[in-house]
C-alpha cells in the first residue's frame, strides 16, 4: 500500500465484517522518540488463537480449502520492514486488537498519508457503527467519537453529507494542530 | 474551531428537510469494491471522486458504499452500479475521471458508459 491510512482502511474493515459495533482506531507517533504505533481495536466476533496465527501468516497455513486474505499480512509487512513490531491480541466473542508499531525514520517507512479521509470513509460508509479516532503527536492529541456526535444528533444519521463535511474539518483542523501549523 | 453547537444546527438543519422529503424506495446504489486488492489499486480515490460528484449535481437518491471482495482482482478498481429496475452494471479498472462521467452519463441520464463495463474489458 502507497499509504498507512490505506491499510487502516482495509484492516478497520475486518473489524466492520465481524459485526463490531465500535472501532476504535489510535495513531501515536512520536518525532522525538521515532516510533508511530497504529491501533485498531473492535468488539467484533473475534477469533481464536489458531485462527490468528494462520491470519498472521497464512503462507504458513496447510488449508488451500480457504483464499487467504492479504490484508493482515501486509500491515504487518509495512510495519516489519521498518524494524518495528506487529500483533493481534483477539479473543472469540470478545473482539480484537491489532497493532503496528513503526520506526519512523527507517527507510523503508511507508507515510501515514491521509488518515482522516480514511476515518470519514470509514464512517460514510458504515454509519451505524461507532468510531472512535485519536490522533497524538509530540504536540498534543485530539479525538473523534462517533458517540458523542450521535448524541447531537438524533436521528440525523452520520452519512447525512453536512455532517460528514463537519467531521472532515473537524480532523483537519485538529491535526493542522497537533502537527504544530496554525 | 469546529463545535457541537454547529454540528446542531446541522442537525435542526437536516431534520426540517428529513420531514419534507420522504424516503425514496427506489434509491440507486453505488458500490465500490474496497478489499485489499481494491484499496491496492486506487479505490479509495474513486469513491471520493463518486461522493463529490453526486453531491455537486444534487443527486438525492443515490448512496455510495463500499463493498467487499467482488473476485476479479486484474479489474481493480471495481464499481457496481444498481438503479431499481435496471440491469447492474460493473465498471472495472475505474479512475476518479471516469467516475465523473459515470454519474452523468448512467446516474444522470441513464446511459450505461459501456466502454467501462466489465464486458468490453474481457473482449
Ligand atoms: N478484527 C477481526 N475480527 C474477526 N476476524 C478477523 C479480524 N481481522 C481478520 N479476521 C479474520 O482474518 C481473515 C483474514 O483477514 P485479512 O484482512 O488478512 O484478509 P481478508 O479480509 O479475508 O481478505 P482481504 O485480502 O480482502 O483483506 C478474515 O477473513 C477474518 O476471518
Ligand atoms: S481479492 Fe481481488 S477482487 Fe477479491
Ligand atoms: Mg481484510
Amino acid at each position: 500500500m502507497r499509504e498507512l491510512s490505506l491499510n487502516v482502511m482495509d484492516v478497520a474493515q475486518n473489524s466492520v465484517r465481524a459485526e463490531a459495533d465500535l472501532v476504535t482506531v489510535k495513531v501515536e507517533e512520536s518525532d522525538k522518540d521515532d516510533f508511530l504505533t497504529i491501533t485498531i481495536a473492535d468488539n467484533g466476533c473475534g477469533m481464536t488463537q489458531e485462527q490468528v496465527q494462520q491470519v498472521i501468516d497464512p503462507f504458513f497455513t496447510t488449508r488451500t480449502t480457504r483464499k487467504v486474505g492479504l490484508g493482515v499480512p501486509l500491515f504487518k509487512l509495512s510495519a516489519e520492514q521498518t524494524g518495528g513490531s506487529f500483533d493481534i491480541q483477539s479473543e472469540k466473542g470478545v473482539g480484537t486488537t491489532t497493532t503496528a508499531t513503526y520506526v519512523k525514520s527507517h527507510v523503508d517507512m511507508t507515510p501515514l498519508g491521509d488518515i482522516n479521509d480514511t476515518m470519514k470513509i470509514l464512517i460514510q460508509c458504515n454509519p451505524e457503527i461507532d468510531f472512535i479516532f485519536i490522533h497524538s503527536t509530540d504536540n498534543g492529541s485530539f479525538t473523534l467519537d462517533t458517540r458523542e456526535l450521535r448524541e447531537v444528533l438524533g436521528d440525523v444519521s452520520l452519512d447525512t453529507p453536512d455532517v460528514l463535511e463537519w467531521i472532515a474539518d473537524y480532523l483537519e483542523e485538529n491535526t493542522k494542530s497537533i502537527y504544530g501549523g496554525a | 474551531m469546529k463545535s457541537l453547537a454547529e454540528l446542531k444546527a446541522i442537525r435542526d438543519r437536516a431534520q426540517a428537510e428529513m420531514n419534507m422529503r420522504k424516503e425514496n424506495p427506489n434509491a440507486a446504489r453505488v458500490l465500490v469494491g474496497m478489499a485489499t486488492c481494491g484499496i491496492a489499486a486506487g479505490a479509495r480515490p474513486v469513491l471520493n471522486a463518486f461522493v463529490e460528484e453526486i453531491a455537486k449535481r444534487g443527486l438525492k437518491d443515490v448512496t455510495v458504499t463500499q463493498t467487499g471482495c467482488i473476485g476479479i482482482c486484474q479489474y481493480e478498481p471495481v464499481v457496481e452500479v444498481e438503479i431499481p429496475g435496471e440491469e447492474k452494471v460493473t465498471y472495472v479498472k475505474m479512475t476518479p475521471e471516469k467516475a465523473v462521467k459515470v454519474v452523468n452519463d448512467h446516474l444522470v441520464n441513464h446511459n450505461v458508459v459501456s466502454e467501462y463495463t466489465i464486458g468490453t474489458a474481457t473482449k
